[in-house]
């Protein structure tokens, strides 16, 4: 018996990331988008570097970052962008739409784990084109760094790793939404300007006053950016790690088990319109 | 002309009645806009609470410059979502129909909807730069009222301008040019700062290429009675904003050329 389950089990996890393997693939055609975004984040990057410079020009009292801390933690964002989940996957929102999401319930899949996969490349895959030519055009001209040791390297991967799949199980909460709103424009903008605020896109966060710090500490957008990033740096010691995994780790399962229930809620009171 | 003016009031009823059918989702997106626009300043105030000021120009005046900018921002947002969504237009040839109307497109386009959930960026901007007013102690004149007119209507016809060319684009390439989005909200966040903090290039793009000096950095300047390390000539700060109102015309220009260019994709 408990080797049938296995072998189901198993055979599931292979079908999720099928689904994944699909849609990165599709993901990567879209080369063009690739290549204009490039652009615009290196203009992004750009600004905010200049206006980061200048601050720094102007005092000389002691900040929590250094300004060469500051830049290379910019262009990580940008280089990162897509991390942000900026809106539900559109093929759902489409199915919902059409009532075509009655079909994805005959699929022999959990359909948590199912549009989870799709949402994970979502996250990943418009990063290949923009990460790397960010990455090597940043550090040639605009003063990238690279992460100071092999501790901070590794720091930096693991919880990069977690951001990914963080930011994917938002989306999802996104995608899940839509059984309700179907629109899903107030929400996701909701979603989206929190995270714009407090992943540290906008600026770092220990940029942000002292009395703000507890508020921004209890939530779970600072994982998606802040934390890998500071870990890069080496601004937060390695060793730490061991204090931001267990919290990483227990965000995830939060809110996949959240995204999870409503999911099995909303799926109770749809009603497909025929035809 | 007033014929045409008419015609541009009733589509602007017609939308204004028809998002007041959603009601809720108006207020909702109106105040999630204010939120978010709000939380991006008190984070630029969080810079200033660490660093005091950025070459010599303190949190309230770099206020005055946010407000002044994000005001014109707004109003040209809100009246301009017809070019916005003119990319799928094209692809979807809806496009056509507007060219059987014995209307010129651009009108009809400006007419296709007034974004009223814009009135979030608008009520942030003007609570930060009555902030701003109050704070430095302005001594209102006319001459100064006067150009915080012409610097507002001067921005929106800019911000207006651009998004018609970044429209325009999309005869080409039946694709709206993400690229561009750095002109128009680059542009919002680039005049939030005082001109002097960026690099010679990218200022001399501002300010001759992209006119957007003209609307915010000089007007400021006069208004706030500041020096200019720059150097531009006194005069400029109190006749600049105009020079939008060309940026604008130049675009419509622009605009009709591709519309000659144009190609239905037959769909």
């Amino acid at each position: 018996m408990p080797k049938i389950a296995n072998r189901t089990s198993s055979l599931a996890i292979k079908s999720y990331i099928a689904v994944f393997s699909a849609r990165f693939r599709t993901l990567l055609q879209y080369r063009a988008a690739a290549f204009a975004g490039f652009g615009t984040q290196l203009f992004w990057g750009l600004l905010r570097v200049m206006i980061f410079e200048a601050f720094y020009r102007s005092s000389t009292a002691p900040q929590p970052m250094t300004v060469d801390e500051v830049v290379t933690y910019i262009w990580l964002g940008q280089a990162f962008l897509v991390l942000i989940p900026l809106r539900a996957d559109p093929d759902v929102r489409d199915m919902v739409r059409s009532g075509n999401v009655v079909y994805e319930l005959v699929r022999p899949a959990n359909l948590y784990f199912f549009w989870y996969s799709r949402a994970i490349a979502q996250r990943t895959a418009p990063g290949v084109f923009r990460a790397l030519p960010m990455f090597i055009t940043a550090s040639l001209f605009f003063n990238l760094q690279m992460p100071p040791n092999i501790p901070a390297t590794c720091t930096w991967l693991v919880s990069m790793l977690f951001a990914v799949l963080i930011s994917a199980a938002i989306t999802n909460l996104l995608n899940i939404s839509l059984l309700w709103t179907i629109s899903g424009e107030g929400i996701s903008y909701l979603v989206f300007g929190l995270t714009w605020i407090f992943s540290g896109i906008i600026i770092p966060l220990p940029f942000f006053p002292d009395w703000a710090q507890a508020t921004i500490n209890i939530l779970p957008f600072r994982y998606i950016m802040d934390i890998p990033f500071r870990f890069y740096l080496g601004h937060i010691p390695p060793e730490q790690i061991w204090y931001h995994l267990p919290f990483q780790i227990a965000y995830l399962i939060a809110l996949i088990t959240t995204g999870h229930l409503i999911l099995t809620r909303g799926i109770h009171r749809l009603v497909a319109q025929g035809g | 002309m007033t014929n045409a003016l008419r015609l541009y009031m009733h589509y602007l009823s017609q939308s204004i009645r028809s998002q007041m059918q959603y009601r809720a989702s108006f207020i909702m997106l109106s105040f999630g806009h204010f939120l978010v626009t709000g939380i991006e300043f008190l984070a630029i105030a969080s810079l200033f609470a660490r660093f005091k000021h950025i070459q010599g120009w303190a949190l309230p005046e770099v206020a005055f410059l946010y407000g002044l900018i994000n005001i014109s921002f707004a109003f040209a947002d809100a009246a301009s979502r017809g070019f916005d969504i003119f990319g799928t237009m094209v692809k979807s040839g809806d496009f056509d129909r507007l060219l059987l109307r014995p209307r010129s497109t651009a009108l009809q386009l400006a007419g296709h909807e007034l974004t009223l959930r814009r009135i979030g960026r608008l009520v942030q901007g003007l609570i930060v730069f009555s902030w701003a007013s109050y704070t430095l102690d302005i001594a209102w004149s006319v001459p100064k009222i006067y150009l915080v007119f012409i610097a507002i209507f001067g921005g929106a016809c800019l911000f207006i301008g651009l998004m018609i060319i970044q429209a325009t684009i999309a005869f080409w390439t039946t694709e709206s040019l993400e690229l561009m989005n750095t002109m128009t909200y680059g542009g919002v966040e680039t005049a939030q700062y005082p001109l002097p903090i960026y690099r010679t290039y990218f200022r001399k793009f501002f300010t001759y290429i992209v006119p957007l000096a003209c609307v915010n950095y000089l007007p400021s300047l006069a208004i706030l009675e500041r020096g200019d390390p720059l150097g531009f000539p006194v005069v400029l700060q109190w006749v600049a904003p105009l020079i939008c109102i060309i940026f604008l015309i130049v675009a419509l220009q622009i605009w009709k050329i591709g519309v000659r260019h144009y190609r239905s994709t037959g769909s």
